[in-house]
């Protein structure tokens, strides 16, 4: 397996080499980019920039779990919970994140607050639904023995409810983490001083190619190691499962 | 007195939208104190519906359960379930599993590892006693369902089909065992049972129920003495009793069946 994904990469590069010597496309190489890669590393933008961007992902995406995850709960448990909340998740879910920065623009200034906030908005609405689902969908026979077992509602909330809806809370967080990183490009357009979106930016205006490459990857290495991580977290968390 | 369980005039009626559906009419039983009886009859005929009643997990919609004389308000650790569907909490091993109500009951985490593994030894599960549901057997799961019934030492023990996925193998040995814990200590079991076999092997008596509306049909008694044995099984008393369970079972009137076969089908077709 990892073989074939090593192949995969290397075939990727080389085919973007080709790509390149055909010349009829105005790409820089595989090396110039790893030059500009080494170059910006070595200034320590490169740097600054991951930082930045990752800084933003993760406190959207920290604070939007932290708070889809109770209020994903909250839906599932209580009708009254649903009834009131439900309304709003659907609609804020139909409305791309992207779509919110005017707004979050003009209410919030051009700080970091409306950046942070619209990754948040991407985080909270793809974890909540999943946590939501996770709950109502307990198998209700557990309940059922846990309740006569003697376990009252705490106890089935505690022993039940919230391990059995852990799978689901954590594809939520994947997808979560996905709509965060892919926000963070699009919030950095907001008068940012740094970070990979804002390097693109700048980038483009002075037709620098390469840079752009270099955070485009940067991105996308950032990204899946984040996913990695999540993934291997929730292999660890729910090795109860029984998969196919 | 000596009834451990009494159905007294029990009904249920499930909304349907407007209107309701009458799962169980005015079903009126009384199981002795340590007797086993086997509940038999069509689908849908309110079997679940009366051991969940009987287990406090719904409230009947007339009528009442006595439970040691007293009316039933919800679960209670004195009466154990058994589900088909094993019910293990598919997180937790073996051991957790059989702990869980241990541990609700606050017992000291010496006394339930000492239950624990008494019961899960007894189930012969002992070598598995640290592995997760997902690696065992469906009867290996279900003797685990039945280890955790047993630890928190109930007085009554509702079991709704619980051998109904097992192959005819594993479900003999398992009548087996459920028979011998019973007569060391004779608590109270009601089963359910679709196994006309199954119910006279088990069984002092087999009530046979009828469907639309869910319904006491007849009380077969099961005149054969404990410990019940292969040779029983094979005997012509036996057979005899199995004859008047199934025709209680298959020729009540036919189209009572059939309509239950197709709200069956309705319900699984949603
Ligand atoms: N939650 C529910 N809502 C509406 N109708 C229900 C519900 N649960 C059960 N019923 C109906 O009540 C009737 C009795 O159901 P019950 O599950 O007690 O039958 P059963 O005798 O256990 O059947 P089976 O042998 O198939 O398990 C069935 O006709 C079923 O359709
Ligand atoms: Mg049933």
């Amino acid at each position: 397996m990892l073989a074939m994904n090593v192949v995969a990469v290397v075939g990727g590069v080389a085919l973007w080499s080709a790509v390149v010597a055909w010349g009829k496309v105005g790409l820089p190489s595989p090396l110039q980019v790893l030059v500009r890669a080494l170059e910006l590393a070595r200034t320590g933008q490169l740097l600054t920039d991951a930082l930045a961007s990752l800084r933003r992902v993760l406190l959207g995406f920290c604070l939007g779990v932290a708070l889809a995850v109770p209020v994903g709960f909250l839906m599932g448990w209580y009708r009254l919970a649903r009834g009131l909340i439900e309304p709003f998740v659907q609609f804020f879910r139909m409305i791309p994140p992207l779509a919110i920065i005017p707004l979050a623009i003009v209410t919030m200034g051009i700080g970091e607050t409306p950046k942070v906030f619209v990754i948040f908005l991407a985080a909270f609405l793809s974890s909540v639904v999943a946590t939501f689902q996770g709950v109502v969908s307990v198998d209700k026979t557990l309940i059922n023995a846990a309740r006569v077992l003697g376990a009252g509602d705490a106890t089935i909330f505690r022993r039940v409810i919230v391990p059995a809806s852990m799978p689901f809370i954590l594809v939520g967080m994947r997808i979560g983490l996905g709509a965060a990183w892919a926000t963070v490009v699009a919030a950095e357009l907001i008068a940012a001083q740094s970070g990979l979106g804002f390097r693109m930016q700048q980038a483009q205006l002075y037709y620098d190619l390469a840079t752009i490459f270099v955070s485009l990857i940067a991105i996308g290495v950032l990204g899946l190691t984040m996913d990695r991580l999540l993934l291997a977290l929730e292999n660890r968390l729910t090795r109860w499962q029984e998969r196919i | 007195m000596s009834d451990k369980i009494s159905f007294r005039n029990v009904s249920h009626r499930f909304a349907l939208g407007d209107s309701s559906f009458t799962a169980l009419d005015r079903l009126s039983l009384d199981v002795a104190d340590g007797e086993f009886v086997t509940v038999v009859g069509p689908s849908g005929c309110g079997k679940s519906t009366a051991i969940n009643i009987a287990a406090g997990l719904v409230k009947p919609t007339s009528g009442e359960v006595l439970v040691d004389g007293r009316q039933v308000g919800g679960p209670g650790p004195e009466r154990g379930v058994i589900f088909q569907q094993y019910a293990l909490f598919p997180w937790l091993t073996v051991r957790k599993n059989v702990e869980f109500g241990l541990r609700l009951a606050r017992k000291s985490a010496a006394e339930r590892r000492r239950t624990a593994q008494h019961f899960i030894d007894l189930v012969g599960l002992g070598e598995f006693a640290d592995a997760l549901p997902k690696v065992l057997s469906g009867g290996m799961k279900q003797r685990c369902a039945i280890a955790r019934a047993y630890a928190v030492n109930p007085t009554i023990l509702l079991m709704d089909e619980p051998f109904g996925a097992l192959d005819a193998l594993t479900r003999v040995q398992m009548q087996d065992q459920v028979l011998a814990a019973w007569s060391r200590e004779r608590r109270t079991v009601m089963f359910v049972t679709h196994d006309v076999d199954e119910a006279v092997y088990l069984a002092k008596r087999v009530i046979v129920m009828a469907s639309r509306p869910g319904r006491l049909y007849e009380i077969v008694l099961v005149d054969l003495p404990y410990p019940r044995t292969e040779a029983m099984r094979l005997s012509p008393e036996f057979a005899e009793i199995r004859k008047r369970v199934w025709n209680a079972v298959y020729h009540q009137q036919p189209a009572s069946m059939e309509a239950a076969d197709d709200e069956d089908n309705r319900r699984r077709s949603k």
